[in-house]
């Protein structure tokens, strides 16, 4: 299994300004990527900047794989520009996956803005079996929902402006469903990638709930591969690293 | 030709070495690295007990380099010993352990631990890693410190003993005498630059710890500089690092003045980075007709 390797930019779509889909091609012995694991991905040529970035595995080709991201700095700015047949080196797939559900549990899903990009591959992997929570700032910022649904067995919305779905944020809307749900709530399992806050809020309710979450943790990294220490969150059994420990954690492991 | 170099009573199969805190305990990397192929494996910085280390963010990128302040974080002597020692001597490569301590009694006890050690073939002291929260570089930049913990680890242990330099300093050349004087066989030359980063919007500090280490090609003209100095100061042969990427920059440094050379932050943009840098400087030597890597030590001319 070849997990440092070049890839050619077969596609680099732009889904709205500020987020684009690139498509990668991926060489043969190329490691089998799974749902919640990511790519070091090299956004330029020479020094500055210096190190690769961290992207989520979004989706699998038949000859390559999908990421989609968010342009927000320096590094995202320079992977927006890439052009097809643009040369990048990949390292990966790196860090651990989503924990499969047994049969019995229906998981629940929870997404905030590029976070879907993360557990997009999980509701892939589990057709038909999750429901969605996908909450994002305005309605321009929800993607693939066509798919999400034909995926899922429901999929709720909520905007920060209202301008889609439910107005405000979607752990409330998560946490309202749970409610109306009481009766048999042992048979959730909650699976969430967002912004921190988010992922604080998910812990919250999973704990008071008594049910079970794994969240996908983000933190500045360097290696990938679990020698800098950089990217290290702190757990109830000591630092952990994002990398290699994670990116997905037991929730009630994280000290928040 | 003949790559071997030797690192006081280490015979080095050739010069590329990995500098501590870029490449683990070296099993992060021999998925990517053939470690039978490196001149040395150093090994992340370790402590008698464990250390948690610093809060997070713990690394930022700056322009062409990373301030980090990792905190030192590691497994402890012990573990270390029970763990990871048994898995690097499977490899025909030298393993030097990378220590510090808090106290000199520390740098003392630490020192002892790891002599006598089988799979422990040589140690390097530090006493200039920036990140330590009790007595900032207190053991790297007085240089009557510097001379008293390494002449009481001097005492306690036959294993070659390297010390790794701290740049913080006025004048590094004085510092690498202290050390030759106090019984180092090497030194490192150089650790991280201190410095910081701010976060113009929150006016915070971009790292938890405030203040980190500086390494990558951004330092790189200061650390060849400061190998330059170094080497006209000491007998004792020179360790050159900082900034290296490629095997052009690795050249630069034996040029001016490094018997050996550590590739640190490049491996962790290119994790297959020390196999490359030695692919090229082997290729440097044919193109270049130099039989014995060592005739290029210190051959910077300056007429």
């Amino acid at each position: 299994m070849n997990r440092y390797f070049t890839s050619r930019v077969k596609e680099n779509t732009s889904l709205n300004a500020y987020h684009n889909l690139i498509t990668l091609s991926m060489p043969d012995g190329a490691g089998e990527a799974f749902p919640g694991q990511f790519y070091m991905i090299e956004v330029n040529r020479g020094n500055d900047p210096l190190l690769k970035r961290a992207f989520s595995l979004f989706r699998k080709t038949p000859d390559g794989f999908q990421l989609m991201f968010r342009i927000k700095g320096r590094g995202t700015t320079l992977l927006k520009e890439m052009k097809k047949d643009d040369a990048l080196e990949v390292l990966g797939p790196l860090g651990n996956r989503y924990p499969v559900p047994s049969e019995e549990q229906v998981p629940l899903v929870i997404a905030g803005g590029i976070g879907i990009a993360s557990v997009f591959p999980f509701l892939h992997e589990h057709r038909g079996r999750a429901l969605v929570f996908y909450g994002v700032r305005s309605g321009d910022e929800i993607f693939v929902l066509d798919e999400l649904k034909g995926m899922s067995r429901d999929v709720f919305i909520s905007t920060d402006d209202g301008s889609m779905g439910t107005k405000g944020n979607i752990v409330d809307v998560l946490n309202n469903y749970l409610d109306s749900k009481s009766a048999d709530i042992g048979k959730y399992v909650l699976y969430a990638c967002g912004p921190y806050t988010m992922l604080k809020a998910v812990s919250k309710v999973a704990a008071s709930k008594g049910i079970t979450a794994y969240i996908s943790m983000e933190e500045s990294m360097a290696c990938g591969l679990g020698a800098c220490l950089g990217c290290v969150v702190k757990t109830k059994t000591g630092y952990k690293r994002v990398c290699k420990e994670g990116p997905i954690f037991n929730s009630e492991e994280i000290v928040w | 030709m003949n790559l071997e170099v030797c690192i006081g009573r280490l015979k080095l199969k050739n010069p590329v070495m990995t500098a501590s805190g870029t490449f683990g305990y070296g099993e992060e990397y021999a998925e990517f690295v053939d470690l039978n192929r490196l001149g040395a494996v150093v090994v992340k910085g370790l402590s008698l007990m464990p250390k948690e280390g610093n809060p997070t963010p713990r690394i930022v990128e700056t322009p062409s380099g990373m301030l980090n302040s990792i905190g030192l974080q590691n497994i402890g002597i012990e573990r270390f010993i029970k763990e990871k020692v048994p898995f690097l001597k499977q490899f025909d490569t030298s393993v030097i352990v990378n220590f510090f301590g808090d106290s000199i009694d520390e740098y003392v006890a630490a020192a002892e631990k790891l002599d006598h050690v089988a799979g422990i073939d040589g140690l390097e002291m530090n006493i200039s890693c920036p990140n330590k929260q009790a007595g900032w570089s207190i053991f790297g930049t007085d240089p009557l410190v510097t001379h008293k913990v390494v002449s009481a680890v001097r005492k306690k242990t036959e294993l070659t003993l390297i010390v790794k330099l701290s740049p913080n300093v006025t004048d590094i050349a004085l510092m690498a005498k202290v050390a030759e004087d106090a019984g180092a066989d090497a030194v490192s030359v150089i650790n991280t630059i201190t410095g910081m980063a701010i976060d113009i919007r929150t006016r915070k500090p971009r790292l938890a710890n405030i203040r980190g280490g500086l390494s990558g090609p951004a330092i790189k003209p200061i650390a060849v500089r400061m190998v330059y100095e170094v080497k006209q100061a000491v007998k004792i042969p020179v360790i050159g690092l900082g900034g290296i990427m490629n095997s052009d920059d690795a050249i630069e440094f034996i040029i001016a003045g490094a018997t050996a050379v550590a590739v640190g932050t490049a491996n962790f943009v290119n994790p297959k980075a020390t196999m490359e840098i030695l692919d090229g400087m082997t290729e440097y030597m044919k193109i270049h007709g130099i039989k014995d890597i060592g005739s290029l030590t210190g051959t910077v001319n300056v007429t």
